[in-house]
């Protein structure tokens, strides 16, 4: 399979502290990657390379390189704006707009020149469908969407990703919120989207990484430490640290 | 024991002097609708606010405030017009935009403007304002409404920047940060996540503005020219406030009698916009 994305030798500090050490890892395309690891080993961090969320945070020095479809997004002169449309992301903790159903799915579509009712109006039913959420939302898209369950609220925010049509889409511990029911609902979600999108997943569940994953990434202290097929990652790791983590002997 | 006896003491204190707000507050309204009653039935209610003529000291007087009234809503909307896109703007760059130095900067001057007190607003309008009105635009006298406006629509600033920028700083961060996520820029993510989000605040933050505006005397009365028109922009008008200062001093019989009324009126005024006021913020806590 062809990666979609690729890191080379990435380092990031916040300030003073390092916190990636020379990634390299190479996503292949519509597939499902997990990011796995301790607390503050890096993970997230480095899913938020990929779309360059970290700009946001004062005093972040990032070396090396990603690459999006071969082209170097840290180059100067890329756009951001663009990028961000093609690799989404969904927050650990759902964060639907304070608007209507129907205004946070459009938002993205709208914020990029999709205009007329009807064109939008088939957009937000693609979108919510391809969330699995239409069914339960279809009566009252005008409602506001923080009355919603929080199970319901994530599969908004999917899609709301996915309204603007990315090719990856990035997801930071989605789960880690959500009940029992709402995540293996996301988790049947995810799988589904993996025939059309390249998924990144970052977890601190291990079951749910041997579910879903068909990739599996551990990182541990701003390194990684092994990356390969889930199922090789988990039934023999090659590093001793991996076998200790995914054992529970830490983490 | 003795300690409950203190406790009981203690809350006893702090409720009387809790009730000596509200008993301001009630001393007034009685005293105002008592006092500001009896000349609006002597005149009637409807010559008195729509009466287009204020003679309170002619053989045969006229007590009719619809100059008044509609100088100060025409004051206060222009000073809205110009006050509010000026604090909105603003209160957007402080809160998302500016670098840190400059944000501690403007907003110092920002209270800073605040606390300067309305006569100073006063002089100075007098002294630089009413000058360039005149020659800027060849009227004969520059005092008048739109030099009003034009110190009111500073006056009003801070309250719309302060309770603004509080307001959009309150707008979680992961609201701006899905917007961004999405693809949208910097901009985009301000004006249309983190207002609406916000806009209650910012509601409240307006309605503030027109509570200062509308209850405004002493600046008002230095540049507006102090004579009871029909308001137009370069005429000299007298508002609410600056009617019943100016006449108060040497009034007496039905004249004073009609200055509470304006007093009564614009009392109501002010309550209509706290209850705006409230309804917004609210609003605001229910989400």
């Amino acid at each position: 399979m062809n990666p979609i994305l690729t890191s080379h030798d990435l380092c990031l500090w916040y300030g003073q502290t390092q916190a990636l050490k020379n990634i390299s890892l190479d996503i292949p395309e519509r597939s499902i990657t997990a990011l796995i690891g301790p607390s503050g080993c890096g993970k997230s961090t480095f899913l938020k390379t990929l779309n360059r969320m970290n700009d946001l945070i004062p005093g972040v020095k990032i070396t090396g390189e990603v690459r999006y479809r071969g082209e170097d997004i840290y180059a100067p002169g890329q756009d951001v704006s663009a990028l961000r449309r093609e690799v989404g992301m969904v927050f650990q903790k759902p964060n639907p707009f304070p608007m209507s159903i129907y205004d946070n799915v459009a938002y993205g579509p709208r914020t990029h020149r999709v205009k007329g009712r009807a064109k939008l109006d088939e957009i937000v039913e693609q979108a919510l469908r391809g969330a699995a959420i239409w069914d339960e939302v279809k009566d009252r898209l005008r409602k506001n969407a923080l009355g919603l369950s929080g199970g319901q609220q994530q599969r908004l925010c999917i899609a709301r990703a996915l309204a603007v049509e990315p090719k990856v889409l990035l997801m930071d511990e989605p789960t880690s919120a959500l009940d029992p029911i709402s995540t293996s609902r996301v988790e049947e979600l995810a799988l589904e989207l993996k025939e059309r999108y390249t998924i990144v997943i970052v977890t601190h569940n291990m079951q749910q990484a041997l579910r879903i994953s068909d990739r599996t990434a551990f990182f541990l202290l701003g390194e990684l430490v092994e990356a390969g097929a889930t199922e090789d990652v988990f039934s023999q790791p090659r590093d001793k640290r991996t076998e200790d983590y995914i054992t529970g002997r830490f983490g | 024991m003795k300690g409950r006896v203190l406790e009981r003491a203690v809350h006893g204190a702090f409720l009387a002097l809790g009730l000596v707000t509200v008993g301001c507050v009630l001393l007034i309204t009685v005293y105002l609708i008592v006092s500001g009653l009896p000349a609006i039935r002597e005149i009637g209610l409807w010559e008195f606010l729509f009466g287009d003529t204020w003679a309170s000291t002619a053989a045969e007087p006229k007590f009719g405030i619809l100059p008044f009234l509609l100088t100060s809503v025409y004051g206060m909307a222009g000073a809205m017009v110009i006050g509010v896109p000026v604090g909105f703007f603003t209160a957007v760059y402080l809160s998302k935009a500016a670098p840190k130095p400059v944000k501690t900067v403007v907003e110092h001057m920002v209270s800073l403007l605040a606390g300067i007190p309305s006569v100073v607003y006063g002089l100075v309008g007098m002294l630089v304002l009413v000058p360039w009105v005149r020659s800027t635009f060849h009227v004969p006298d520059g005092a008048g409404l739109l030099v009003a406006i034009l110190v009111l629509a500073v006056m009003i600033l801070p309250s719309i920047i302060k309770v603004s920028v509080t307001a959009l700083e309150a707008v979680p961060r992961e609201y701006e940060d899905g917007s961004l996520a999405l693809g949208a820029t910097a901009a985009e993510t301000w004006f249309r996540v983190s207002v609406p989000a916000a806009k209650s605040g910012i509601a409240a933050a307006v309605v503030l503005g027109v509570g200062r505006a509308i209850g405004e005397a002493t600046a008002v009365m230095m540049v507006a020219g102090n004579a009871p028109n029909l308001p137009g922009l370069f005429q000299s008008v007298r508002f609410l406030t600056t009617a019943i200062v100016s006449e108060m001093a040497y009034s007496g019989g039905l004249q004073r009698q009609a200055l509470f009324s304006i007093a009564l009126v614009l009392y109501l005024f002010i309550l209509l916009i706290n209850a705006t006021l409230n309804f917004f913020l609210k609003r605001d806590k229910e989400g």
